[in-house]
């Protein structure tokens, strides 16, 4: 899912001669100005932030709880009681849609990153080792890939209705690492018969350290991008999981179940569905943007120099 | 306007605007270019001498700020559009670029692209006639069997094929001018001296004026007319070719010639440094941008800019003191004086022990297709059957073009596993018989120095930490890794202070003396010595040679020193091994090969290096090579050198028959000793 | 070059196979089909059940090697996928289902390519100008709507435009309407029907291969060849035509075969939205009613899509760049 191609690592503004002019500062810092200068950043920046905080202090701002059912006001549209409209049994929408945004926050949030790590450790394990630890490895990563992730976390679905929905983001994660781990281990495999590394071999440094002082460092930026953008892949699946009922399993509610209740009545009473969509929309919208911004910042070449 | 000069550049200044700064890439800038005349642009990276040529072309990207005026036959070529530019683009004016593996489209077939631009400038022209003239320039360029080459695609070509395709392409309508950025910068030297050839051939057949850019003084001295000197985006000295290199007047140029190794006076004195690096082009300080790297500079350097002055019949330096100069009141040897070398007392004393010994080491690869079912397609000697030995405070020279396989013999070697064939003994060790532990161990006593600085040290990492990551291995305690740090930073001519900054806040000299640094940490007793200048700014090249020549003397280290410089290993090197296809063709004691090369192979390569020395490249009869390095899976019967050898050419039938059946070994000839059978018979001269 | 194409396919079909035998077993696992006659009222007698399961090669209580094996042996020997749990042939409603699916999936996916391709490198030539900018918000939009929901976007739409106009122009349930007479009916209503689905599965597409066109596209604008063939006399629109797209058209291939995955996903998810009765809905339900044999031989059915479009990728590639010819 996540398909990133493969960045050179060493690419700074370098122009087609001037540009050799010494660089001053360090790749980080560089990478920050340009990334200061995104407007698409800080506007992806404060969305998230802004909704982080809405799904946690939002239900203060309603007296209704999502579990509350106001059956006199039932299947009405957005009102100064109900902002966002009530549904069939007269719960409140923008109660749910609040409770639901912070089910689908959290395990975005976490199964994003987690799936970053787990293609972090695996790619540029097989990436260096080589050989036949890479040979197999490779071969697993295809082979789960033959089938895509969404067919795998259905099937399993059975075996996490009686778990707690923490169970998912571990689901999500653990299907969702192979394409960018590929990356890693290609990245890797580059970075394996660079000087640094070779020298650091050829001095006797250990696998590990070197996998941690030389390589993993080395593809971070590759790797802060996919977690971002792995937050978005990771709601996605959640949501969609739950949409068609393999997900989190009522009463438990996330946006995903919430939509899936919206859908038979969204071309009639269209606020049951637009409100928690709109929200899902603008979250992962918001999300994309910082992904989009980091991306640019740290690729350069993508840059506005070019002829 | 038949009397305009072909081209006239006239106060051309180039801006890139950045972030928050901009790059002044070319400032100010005037010359004149003549019809039929060869002028060299000669400078370092970040000099402006590429910027500039791409103004002309109109090629620059779209952020860059040109002003000035560019006259093409008196026509100003910055008021045209891109729709009028492209018209003179490849038919009046060509180019040829520096990395001709990017610069070929790879999807679509050499004929096709040579025709294109041959269709796009004669509408009248038929498909027919454009592929026919395609062959036909291929054929010019000395691509063998024309007819067939011109369905192949660039990557089924060698990199020196490519440039001459390029060439071609260049040359396909006649034009009035060619720039060629940087032509040869990617190639061995024999192919180098091959492109050059073509090159002038181009010149002859077009009668295009040529404008040749590149770092390398020694290219252009043997072929330019003119020669324009350019540092920090400025034209700093212009004129004949005799008159730059035998008077030079601007500092920056005397110190460039004296810094460059050349193969006539290399190792025989010791070479100049010419320290500092240029200053950086977004923060240029008032005065002349060489202020801080003279060693004559006055205050009022410091305060503006010295204009080009006209000095003798169209020769002009950009230098306050050039008068000086000119009246021989400042000698080049004042300017510059030569480096002492260290008093015979710092010297460390050596024994003379063997500390390597390379016995018939063979190295072959199988080359494989295929993710799952993998199936064989050939083999690759990449190294068979070579042997040398190093003693301490010995320097070897192994010298050889890309694919000899000197680098995979330096693998071998650092592995410190047994290789494939053949033994490998370390101060007497057989590394094969090394346990895990003690491999640790030995890893102390044998370091390595990498080509590209920057590819070397890893760019997240302080200096102290990259300098002491060879003491982690050994169990060095982290106040005695810091002391050592400072030792070790002093010694290769840095501050301990430097310390807690990042490899990319060095210049490239800087971040090569780093890496020496780190090689020195666990006091080895033997550093293997990868290209270590070739990736560095020719001025910047003479101080780490003595720096390491330094070393040497005072801490009685030996050196396994791989280089593709002849000079570099002439100046350096106590013995030199030359390398082709895998094999030790000639070694011998640098003295006695440079002055006396007996195997063909070795007297080509020599022949084929550029002297910056204009009378003595017009005096020199060049021993060319045929063709590439035939292709490392190919089995190759008898002398493996035959398909190129110059001297078989010239042999009786019935002595070539000994070549192309058996395969010569390596045998003492005179003082050293080379793989020829016919030795004896090589009357080719080298000069 | 062909040997080479069909030893990657045998390759793939290797990895497919191994894929569908693991999915049974995950099946297995995973699944209980006791579960649904456990429900029943009245709840048929043990004998009963485990009659039923047997019969479909399902019970629980045979060892899951034995299960396989004899799955296996039947696809392999009798191309037979089992039955379901009314005891319908598998094979015969997968063989009408896929048709239903790839009417949606391939036209979905063919119009998605196209218009990704034109959208990118329209992006990339016009790079950071207005038109870029929305070209490439848009299809971050798009990307940050999960599929469904682009669907039932697209529903609402549909619904106030047919308001609107005041009769169903656009159709959105189901692939047709039963009982129409006449080839010219029958056709206008296949595409009413077809429209939405479509249009949702090659936005999701258009957008994703857009955003890949985009940077192919943009590694290939600073290209070296593209300043030799402007030195040549080629204007830039000209060089970055002739030879820009034609070289970033070659990793396009590759990104095909990695997306598809995520357009199979999608197209199951349309057609659950639109109620179609294609594969993707067979594969969601039989998971739903815990049908062993159903489910494998869906997941056989998408490892067999992913094993064609990944040869497909193979020898488009090949034909696309030279250089890997051999």
């Amino acid at each position: 899912m996540a398909v990133i191609e493969p960045l050179d690592l060493d690419t700074t503004a370098s122009l087609v001669d001037p540009g050799k002019a010494p660089k001053r500062s360090s790749r980080g810092r560089l990478i920050w100005i340009r990334l200061r200068s995104t407007p698409r950043f800080w506007i992806g920046v404060t969305v998230v932030a802004l909704m982080i905080i809405w799904a946690i202090i939002g239900l203060w701002f309603t007296h209704w709880s999502p579990t509350d059912q106001d059956l006199i006001n039932s299947r009405t549209g957005p009102s100064g009681s109900h902002w966002f409209g009530t549904d069939d049994i007269g719960q409140d929408i923008y109660a749910e849609t609040v409770v639901g945004l912070r089910k689908s926050l959290a395990i975005g949030l976490i199964a994003g990153p987690l799936s970053t790590l787990l293609s972090a450790f695996v790619g540029s394990f097989a990436g260096y080792v080589g050989g036949k630890a890479d040979s197999v490895i490779s071969w697993f990563i295809n082979l789960l890939l033959v089938v895509p992730a969404f067919f795998l976390l259905v099937l399993i679905s059975p075996l996490l209705k009686d778990k707690a929905w923490v169970a998912l983001i571990f689901f999500i994660a653990a299907f969702t690492w192979m394409v960018m781990a590929q990356v890693i281990r290609a990245q890797t495999k580059s970075l394996r018969d660079r000087d640094f590394v070779k020298a650091a071999r050829f001095m006797g440094v250990g696998t590990f350290t070197i996998l941690r002082r030389h390589i993993v460092p080395n593809v971070a930026s590759l790797l802060i991008i996919d977690a971002t953008l792995g937050v978005v892949y990771a709601i996605i699946a959640e949501t969609s999981l739950s949409y068609f009922g393999f997900g989190i399993q009522p009463p438990q509610v996330s946006l995903g179940t919430l939509l899936a209740d919206g859908t038979s009545a969204a071309t009639t009473r269209p606020w049951v569905f637009l409100f928690p969509a709109g929200v899902l929309i603008l979250l992962l919208f918001a999300v994309s943007l910082i992904g989009d911004a980091l991306r640019d910042a740290v690729d350069p070449t993508s840059g506005a120099t070019r002829g | 306007m038949v009397n305009a000069p072909l081209l006239e550049v006239r106060n051309l200044s180039v801006d890139f605007p950045q972030n928050n700064s901009t790059v002044h890439a070319v400032r100010d800038i005037s010359y004149v270019i003549n019809r039929g005349e060869f002028l060299g642009i000669v400078g370092e990276s970040g000099s402006g001498k590429s910027v500039s040529s791409m103004a002309v072309m109109g090629l620059l990207p779209s952020s860059a700020q040109v002003s000035g005026d560019i006259l093409f036959r008196g026509e100003s070529l910055l008021d045209m559009d891109d729709r009028k530019l492209s018209r003179l683009r490849g038919n009046e004016i060509a180019m040829i670029f520096q990395d001709p593996l990017s610069a070929l489209t790879p999807v679509y077939t050499v004929g096709n692209q040579i025709a294109e631009g041959l269709l796009l400038h004669d509408k009248a022209l038929s498909k027919q006639a454009a592929a026919t003239r395609a062959v036909e320039l291929l054929r010019i360029v000395g691509i063998p069997a024309p007819e067939r080459r011109v369905k192949a695609f660039p990557h089924e070509f060698s990199g020196g094929m490519r440039q001459r395709v390029m060439i071609a392409i260049a040359i396909a309508n006649n034009p009035n001018l060619i720039i060629a950025d940087e032509p040869t910068t990617a190639l061995d030297v024999t192919i180098q001296a091959q492109i050059l050839e073509v090159l002038q051939k181009a010149k002859e057949i077009t009668g295009a004026a040529v404008v040749l850019i590149t770092h390398d003084l020694g290219v252009v001295a043997g072929n330019a007319d003119r020669i324009a000197v350019m540092y920090a985006g400025k034209l700093v000295e212009t004129g004949s070719v005799d008159d730059v290199f035998n008077r030079p007047h601007m500092p920056y140029t005397l110190g460039l010639l004296r810094s460059v190794p050349n193969l006539i006076t290399a190792g025989k004195t010791r070479l100049v440094p010419l320290e500092g690096r240029p200053p950086s082009l977004d923060a240029l300080p008032p005065g002349c941008p060489f202020e801080q790297r003279c060693p004559i500079a006055i205050d009022a350097c410091r305060e503006t800019e010295p204009p080009l002055l006209s000095i003798g019949s169209s020769h002009e330096a950009a230098c306050l003191r050039a008068p000086e100069i000119a009246a021989g009141q400042l000698q080049a040897a004042d300017v510059f004086p030569r480096p002492e070398p260290i008093p015979a007392a710092d010297q460390a004393k050596v024994e003379g022990r063997t500390v390597l010994e390379v016995t018939d080491v063979k190295r072959y690869f199988t080359l494989t297709r295929g993710a799952v079912f993998k199936r064989e397609i050939g083999k690759v000697k990449a190294v068979d059957g070579i042997s040398f030995d190093i003693h301490e405070g010995e320097v070897l020279g192994l010298v050889g073009e890309s694919g000899c396989g000197k680098s995979t013999t330096i693998l071998e070697i650092l592995e410190l596993t047994s290789p494939q064939d053949g033994s490998i003994k370390i101060d007497g060790v057989d590394v094969s018989t090394l346990t895990k532990d003690q491999r640790l161990a030995k890893r102390k006593d044998i370091q390595v120095v990498f080509q590209d600085p920057m590819a070397a040290l890893d760019p997240r990492l302080t200096i102290e930490d990259i300098v002491a990551e060879p003491l982690t291995v050994h169990n060095v305690s982290k106040a005695d890794q810091r002391r050592r740090v400072g030792e070790l930073l002093d010694t290769v001519g840095l501050e301990a202070s430097m310390g807690s900054r990042y490899p990319h806040e060095f210049s490239g000299g800087q971040r090569q003396r780093i890496g020496i640094a780190r090689a020195l940490a666990t006091e080895p007793k033997l550093l293997i010595l990868d290209e270590p200048v070739s990736a560095l700014d020719v001025s910047i090249q003479a101080g780490v040679i003595n720096l390491l020549e330094d070393l040497k003397e005072r801490l009685g280290l030996s050196y396994l020193f791989v280089a593709h410089d002849l000079a570099v290993v002439r100046q350096i090197a106590d013995k030199v091994a030359v390398m082709y296809l895998g094999r030790i063709v000639e070694s011998g004691r640098v003295a006695d090969v440079f002055a006396r090369p007996h195997h063909p192979y070795t007297q080509a390569l020599m022949s084929a290096v550029p002297i910056p020395d204009p009378d003595a490249e017009r005096s020199r009869k060049r021993i060319l090579l045929d063709g590439d390095l035939p292709s490392p899976t190919d089995e190759i019967s008898g002398c493996r050198f035959h398909s190129r050898c110059p001297l078989f050419k010239v042999l009786d039938p019935s002595l070539q028959q000994r070549c192309l059946t058996e395969d010569p070994q390596l045998r003492v000839i005179d003082t050293s000793s080379a793989a020829c059978h016919h030795a004896e018979l090589n009357t080719l001269q080298v000069t | 070059m062909i040997v080479y194409l069909i030893r990657r396919f045998i390759n793939y079909a290797i990895l497919s196979m191994i894929a569908t035998v693991m999915a049974y077993v995950l099946a297995c696992l995973a699944l209980d089909p006791k579960a649904r006659y456990l429900g029943r009222n009245p709840r048929p007698s043990d004998e009963a059940i485990n009659h039923i399961l047997n019969r479909l090669g399902t019970n629980p209580d045979d060892p899951i090697l034995s299960r396989t094996m004899h799955w296996f042996t039947q696809i392999i020997f009798h191309g037979n996928f089992g039955q379901e749990y009314n005891y319908t042939s598998v094979s015969h409603d997968m063989f009408v289902r896929s048709g239903v699916s790839l009417q949606l999936l391939l036209l979905g996916s063919f119009l998605g390519a196209f218009f990704g391709v034109a959208l990118g490198v329209w992006g990339a030539v016009r790079q950071y100008k207005a038109s870029d900018q929305i070209v490439t918000y848009s299809s971050y939009l798009v990307l940050a709507t999960p599929v469904f929901v682009l669907g039932v976007l697209l529903m609402i739409v549909a619904t106030n435009f047919n308001n609107a106009v005041g009769h169903q122009v656009i159709q959105f349930t189901g692939q047709y309407t039963p009982g129409l007479n006449g080839t010219w009916n029958i056709l206008q209503d296949r595409v009413s029907h077809l429209f939405l689905p479509t249009l949702a599965l090659s936005m999701f597409g258009a957008a994703e291969y857009s955003r890949y066109q985009r940077n192919a596209m943009l590694d290939v604008l600073s290209a070296d060849y593209i300043r030799t063939a402007r030195s040549k006399g080629r204007t830039r629109g000209a060089a970055m035509v002739r030879h820009g797209v034609r070289v970033a058209l070659i990793p396009m291939s590759t990104y095909f075969a990695y997306s598809f995955g995520t357009l199979i996903a999608g197209s199951t998810f349309l057609e659950k939205v639109f109620s179609w009765h294609g594969m993707g809905e067979f594969a969601l339900d039989s998971i739903i009613k815990n049908d062993i044999n159903a489910t494998a031989a869906s997941i056989f059915y998408v490892s067999v899509l992913v094993l064609i479009s990944s040869t497909l990728a193979e020898v488009l590639y090949a034909a696309l760049d030279p250089r890997v010819r051999i």
